[in-house]
């Protein structure tokens, strides 16, 4: 049972550290102009061989962690590139959740941005449900309370760090273009004033353009 | 994740970094966020497709069309082909489409055969769109590469693309203060690849993150803006967020010469603006590191991430300590065995090419090892020019020759075979010596084995075809 307050799902453990965005989302599934399809490519070359036949013993494969809905994942989760496919395929997937000592950061942008709740726990109870995880004989049950900001598990609890924004952002589902359109007034005022000190900023890209054209 | 504590309670900006916020922070959101304004938007075809879409659904305008660029530079296949003609489907799909967004919004676009077609983060220095003191954003992590200029570079995620088009600003988190001070001379034989993979090799894969870096000390001053591009551009690797070179004489003579519009009375005025942009020498950093060039020596990857290299002249690591288990699992990707040495090892690949070394001095110093020698008969030696431009001039002075007449592939410019993912693409086991910034698993194809360094050390690759420590070569050359 999961809510926008809380998550409640199995839980798989990933322990790779430094789990890249390539990864994630290889190359092959970034040439659409949709996000369509996108659950398909993730982790592929962890979930499937060679000849695409699943790899049995990845743990995502597995019959009982088929409702997985949270990945326990290495430090430096996600890091490497910016795709934002990597964040899309783990939402179709069914990911609401990714907990780990730390991550990319453009990923953690990316994840708070789509409703993907990235959780960064402190070393010592990241390794630990890490640890329970690989150990329970049965898919272990997390569940992440976003008011509260704790991870509980059958045997650790832990409080994790969320900002006040990330956390709104979460339980409001805050639009971020209308909030920082509603500010468009203060933006050409900026720009005004930016470009009246700095004239070479202004239509940098489209005066060297033109430049380039007449050469 | 990582708190600043500035500007809401700080003190007044001292580094660079933090001035650099304050000139573009429009309205202060909270304690850690702030509203920035982006002088230039930097998009490719990959990353734009579904922010557009999604500006299209909330039927919104581009804010200000004229500080946004883009180029095709990801999916283009790099054959040697004077016309460029995109045949999958897909990727020709995405190309059509970032025209047709760039011509219904006004934005500039280098398209599939314009002449100054190439990488994004080497056509926009090389062009003198980079200045310093700008915020520079693109939806590819390696925008940290600005930081050369002295500009404020950084990836991020289609959404903000998204936010960056509708509003030309960014709802930015802050990040912490870092320096690191590189004193000394780098030894003949290295260059500024060497030393940054030497950098995020101690610091680790995660080193700097949440951190902007600032590099600074009399290594980094003696370095060409080329080498700091190439310094900055490998940054993100170990986690920062940006990286930041306050801009000096090397810094504005290259843009000077690429700024044909900042002349007179707005010349003047830049340079005054542009000497205020250095870190106040009563700044302090949030971590601060120090560095002796002279300890730096030719470095090769052997691992799956950027943080696992070494020097050439050392021996595959054993799998022990905190990071037994990553050392277990890379070297078992990479198919090397502990205790082996570098010297030697077999390659069936070289690639020469990326945002990080496919500039012309990246493509000089290759044929400088290369000339009069042939591509070792064991393996595929590609070039692939990071730009038009680029390509241009290598032709102009000879360089693309020495290199064809060795043996190497010449190519049109692009991503290519960095992220491999315009279909140039490596078999599984192939072994690639290569200048890109990343060793990931499966990178150059699935099951392809990458491992990174400069492009004088890809270069004496390609002519012994196995790895080899390149001062060996360049020293047969003086003789």
């Amino acid at each position: 049972m999961s809510d926008n307050r809380r998550i409640s799902a199995i839980a798989a453990p990933l322990n790779i550290a430094n789990l890249d965005t390539d990864q994630i989302m290889p190359k092959q599934f970034l040439r659409r102009i949709d996000k369509a399809n996108l659950d398909k490519g993730l982790l592929w070359d962890l979930r499937f061989d060679a000849e695409s036949r699943p790899r049995r013993e990845f743990v995502l494969n597995k019959q009982e962690f088929a409702a997985t809905g949270i990945l326990i994942g290495g430090a430096n989760f996600g890091c490497g590139s910016s795709r934002e496919h990597a964040v899309w395929g783990l939402r179709q997937y069914g990911i609401q959740a990714i907990i780990a000592p730390s991550f990319g950061e453009i990923f953690y942008s990316n994840a708070m941005n789509n409703g993907l709740l990235a959780v960064a726990l402190p070393e010592k109870a990241a390794t630990d449900l890490m640890t329970e995880a690989l150990r329970s004989p049965i898919p272990l049950h997390v569940e992440i309370d976003i008011e509260m900001l704790t991870v509980r598990s059958p045997t650790h609890e832990s409080p994790f760090f969320l900002s006040d924004r990330h956390r709104r952002m979460f339980l409001e589902n805050i639009d971020m273009i209308d909030a920082s359109l509603a500010l468009e007034n203060e933006i050409r005022k900026f720009a005004r004033d930016h470009w009246a000190s700095q004239p070479w900023l202004r239509d940098v890209a489209a005066r060297t353009k033109e430049y380039l054209d007449t050469r | 994740m990582t708190l600043a504590r500035w500007p809401s309670a700080g003190p007044k900006p001292s580094t660079l970094y933090q001035k650099l916020i304050a000139s573009h922070s429009i309205a202060t959101l909270d304690e850690q966020n702030v509203l920035l304004f982006c002088d230039l938007h930097v998009m490719n075809e990959y990353t734009s497709p579904q922010a557009f879409a999604g500006l299209h659904a909330r039927s919104s305008a581009v804010l200000m069309p004229r500080q946004n660029m883009a180029t095709v530079s990801h999916i283009i296949p790099t054959h040697p082909v004077t016309h460029r003609v995109i045949l999958d489907p897909a990727s020709a799909l995405q190309a059509i489409n970032l025209k047709r967004n760039c011509d219904r919004h006004g934005i500039t676009l280098f398209d599939t055969n314009d002449a100054m077609q190439g990488i994004e983060h080497i056509v926009a220095p090389e062009h003198g769109m980079i200045r310093p003191g700008m915020v520079v954003i693109c939806g590819d992590s390696h925008t940290t590469t600005y930081g050369a200029l002295g500009a404020l570079g950084f990836g991020i995620g289609t959404s903000e693309v998204e936010h960056v088009l509708a509003t030309q600003t960014l709802v930015y988190r802050l990040a912490r203060d870092m320096r690191i001070c590189v004193d000394g001379i780098l030894p003949p034989g290295t260059t500024s690849k060497d030393l940054i993979l030497m950098i995020i090799s101690r610091i680790g894969a995660q080193g700097a993150r949440g951190y902007v870096v600032e590099f600074s000390g009399t290594a980094i001053q003696s370095l060409s803006v080329e080498a700091r591009l190439t310094l900055c551009n490998m940054a993100v690797e170990a986690g920062a967020r940006g990286a930041l070179i306050a801009p000096d004489a090397v810094t504005i003579r290259y843009v000077l010469e690429r700024a044909p519009d900042i002349i007179g009375t707005v010349k003047d005025r830049a340079l005054l603006h542009w000497a205020s942009l250095r870190s106040d020498s009563t700044s302090t950093f949030d971590a601060e590191y120090r560095f002796d060039a002279g300890e730096v020596v030719p470095y090769v990857t052997w691992g799956t991430s950027p943080d696992q290299a070494i020097p050439v002249t050392a021996a595959v690591p054993f799998a022990e300590g905190p990071h037994q288990r990553d050392i277990e699992q890379a070297l078992e990707y990479t198919r090397l065995t502990s205790g082996r040495s570098m010297e030697g090892l077999p390659v069936q690949h070289v690639f020469i090419g990326s945002c990080t070394n496919a500039r012309i001095e990246d493509l000089r110093a290759a044929a400088d090892i290369v000339k009069g020698r042939r591509v070792s008969p064991t393996l595929r030696a590609m070039v692939v020019p990071g730009s038009g431009a680029v390509k241009a001039q290598a032709e102009s002075e000879g360089i693309a020759q020495i290199l064809i007449d060795a043996g190497f592939e010449w190519r049109q410019p692009g991503c290519s075979m960095c992220l491999a993912m315009n279909g140039e693409v490596l078999a599984e086991g192939i072994r690639c010596a290569s200048t890109t910034n990343r060793n990931f698993e499966g990178r150059q194809g699935r099951g392809a084995i990458t491992h990174l360094m400069s492009p004088a050390m890809a270069a004496a690759a390609a002519l012994t075809g196995y790895i080899t420590d390149v001062r060996k070569l360049a020293k047969a050359n003086r003789v």
